[in-house]
């Protein structure tokens, strides 16, 4: 009996195992002995060398890593882990009002605004950070209607585009709604009452919000701030599009390697340094707020 | 009476919601130390009264009074009131200790004297020990506890109880009752409590105010509020009894009498505002009522009917009597030790009643 319900979990999850082992795993192992390979000629990655007598000799080095290290690529890393980290303190923070708004609605309104929430997915993430252009650019909606209004002169222009701000403001538009669904998750299933025990047992509502909301909601913060941290620290598109020279984040840096300097073990080492910051990052991130998590949910 | 100082006092209450009022020109005075009830069925506007005493709710119009001072104004926050919720609100995230400290914390109170008054708290609802586990470990009377321990921790001058034996099954719930009552007599706290059942709120309250669509129908001792109902919904809803329908045809300072839609002239206790020809409606409590086998003297009441059913519970039996022209009485009759004069078969027998457990109510 046990062992027939065993087999029928193996049954229904071999497809899902065998595609992940086939397209993450397997591709995740390739990249990881590439970064310890050497560049190819014309792209691809040499890891065995022929000599002139026939012998074969197989390449190993650590010199991709170390590269990475080298002051020019960490400050990239840096400046990647800084922008993602504000732009999930800054979706935290603006996120939270609007869930909190949505999850105290009536349950007609609750589905109204999520469908608002939901609705730029509707549209392509390139095409919508390409219309953002259209709107910061010099010659674009923000400071054509500055000027139009008299506020800059005929020729003068706000530099809205092509820096950091364009790409914080990218990166929170696009990740805001993954901030706001988890957070709304966890809002919309706490017992309000608490708050009015709070306030009866003398809490204002500063005190209250701290000591009972904000714990309450800690699996939807922590969730929200997984959800956006992460893939804006590998983001590539927001910054390529909407970031000048000095915004270049370590997702850019990889592209290139792969796209443009034909290094892909150089490449594939920076993945895996990508992959180390977010790790490690979540890690300390889910130590720090775990406990009140995991109590909460009880 | 007069020289106990008020706890509670509501001047001309009001509280609309929408267009319709929950609450309607509520006056109200409850004494320090006083166990006060708010019994009535749901949406009777008691548990809104509560929430204005606490300052969920804002009264739309009238004062509130607390110790003599005005509070509307003042938030939930700053009142020195503590509540027991129906759902006991405890904080999920939060131990036992925590759920109790919460309060001090909130005042700033020494963390050396939280700690001190936390433990006498728990001791006080027998809950010693439990500090350390979280509000999902426990059971529902243990909850329940928690969430008295967490209000009267904090010494307020009233503590509002809105239904908080709700949740619990009849056997605990009045082993809570009395629980609570011990509890308010020794803290001597003003306790205001809300509850629908008419049974816990007889058992427990000094006073009770009988509330029916957002006015107040009767205040009272228990012993009133049973025993002289002043309104049919009050003699209704409290208890069991037995409603006859006549007019006034007679008034004196020692009797009322009343004849019946079927014709019988019944002896009613005295009430000064009923004049003869207005239509009442005589209540009788049916263990107030024997089953004879003659017709009594002319000092009581007495009427014929048809026995039609005995139902036998144990420590008491009811009769339902068949009047010929009129309606069924219901009759409850303890059983004793003395033999039951009544008849156990089915047949013709008398009720029998004083004119004092007659109360004549205006229809």
């Amino acid at each position: 009996m046990r062992d027939s319900r065993a087999l029928q979990a193996y049954g229904l999850l071999s497809p899902s195992m065998f595609w992940l082992g086939m397209f993450f795993l397997g591709p995740l192992c390739i990249v990881f002995v590439y970064s310890f390979c050497l560049k190819g000629l014309y792209g691809g990655v040499d890891w065995r060398e022929i000599g002139p007598d026939g012998t074969v000799s197989y390449l190993f080095t650590l010199e991709n890593y170390a590269r990475a290290f080298d002051s020019l690529y960490l400050k990239i890393v840096l400046r990647s882990f800084r922008i993602a980290a504000s732009t999930t303190l800054m979706c935290l923070v603006l996120g939270f009002p609007i869930a909190y708004y949505i999850a105290t609605r009536a349950q007609k309104m609750k589905g109204i605004l999520l469908m608002l929430v939901i609705i730029p997915f509707w549209t392509n993430f390139l095409i919508r950070t390409y219309a953002w252009i259209t709107i910061l650019r010099s010659e674009g909606l923000i400071n054509n209607m500055l000027r139009g209004m008299g506020f800059l002169g005929p020729t003068d222009s706000l530099p809205l585009l092509y820096n950091d701000f364009a790409v914080h403001l990218g990166m929170f538009y696009g990740y805001l709604p993954y901030m706001i669904l988890p957070l709304y998750s966890s809002i919309e299933k706490m017992d309000f009452r608490l708050l009015e025990a709070a306030s009866d047992l003398g809490a204002n509502q500063v005190q209250a919000f701290l000591r009972v909301t904000l714990p309450l909601t800690m699996p939807g913060i922590v969730a929200g701030s997984i959800l956006v941290f992460v893939p804006a620290l590998g983001d590539f598109i927001t910054p390529g599009l909407l970031g000048g020279a000095k915004s270049m984040m370590i997702g850019n840096l990889v592209e290139d390697q792969f796209l443009t300097s034909r290094d892909w073990p150089f490449g594939s080492a920076l993945s895996f340094i990508l992959m180390a910051v977010v790790l490690a990052s979540l890690m300390f991130y889910l130590r720090v707020s775990g406990t009140d998590a995991s109590r909460a949910q009880k | 009476m007069s020289d106990v100082p008020l706890s509670i006092e509501l001047r001309r209450v009001c509280k609309r919601f929408a267009d319709s009022y929950a609450v309607e020109n509520l006056d109200l005075q409850i004494r320090k130390g006083e166990f006060f009830s708010f019994l009535g069925p749901s949406g009777c506007g008691k548990t809104t009264t509560l929430r204005m005493i606490g300052g969920f709710e804002q009264p739309s119009s009238g004062q509130i009074l607390l110790d003599g001072r005005p509070i509307e104004g003042t938030p939930a926050y700053q009142r020195n009131v503590n509540t027991v919720f129906q759902s006991y609100a405890l904080f999920p995230h939060m131990s036992i200790f925590n759920n109790v400290a919460f309060g001090m914390k909130m005042k700033g109170v020494a963390s050396s004297e939280i700690r001190e008054r936390a433990m006498h708290a728990l001791e006080t609802v027998k809950l010693k020990g439990f500090e350390t586990r979280m509000p999902g470990e426990l059971s529902g009377g243990q909850r329940q506890r928690v969430a008295l321990a967490r209000a009267i921790v904090n010494r307020p001058s009233v503590l509002l109880l809105d239904e908080p034996l709700g949740a619990l099954d009849l056997k605990l719930r009045r082993a809570m009752q009395i629980e609570l009552k011990e509890l308010q007599h020794r803290l001597g706290i003003t306790f205001v409590f809300v509850t629908h059942d008419q049974e816990e709120a007889l058992t427990i309250s000094d006073r009770i105010a009988v509330m029916s669509q957002g006015r107040i129908e009767q205040i009272g001792s228990p012993e009133e509020i049973y025993e002289a109902p002043r309104s049919r919904f009050v003699a209704d809803f409290i208890g069991t009894t037995n409603f006859l329908q006549g007019a006034v045809v007679g008034s004196s300072a020692t009797r009322l009498e009343v004849q019946t839609e079927w014709g019988a002239v019944l002896k009613v206790a005295p009430h000064p505002d009923l004049k003869p020809g207005v239509q009442v409606t005589v209540s009788v409590r049916p263990e107030k009522i024997t089953l004879v086998p003659t017709a009594p003297g002319p000092g009581e009441n007495g009427m014929e009917g048809t026995l039609h059913e005995v139902i036998y519970l144990g420590t008491a039996t009811h009769y339902i009597v068949q009047l010929p022209q009129g309606p069924r009485i219901t009759v409850f009759a303890q059983n004793g030790v003395a033999p039951q004069t009544a008849p156990g078969s089915r047949g013709t027998v008398y009720v029998a009643f004083q004119p004092e457990h007659c109360r004549a109510l205006e229809r």
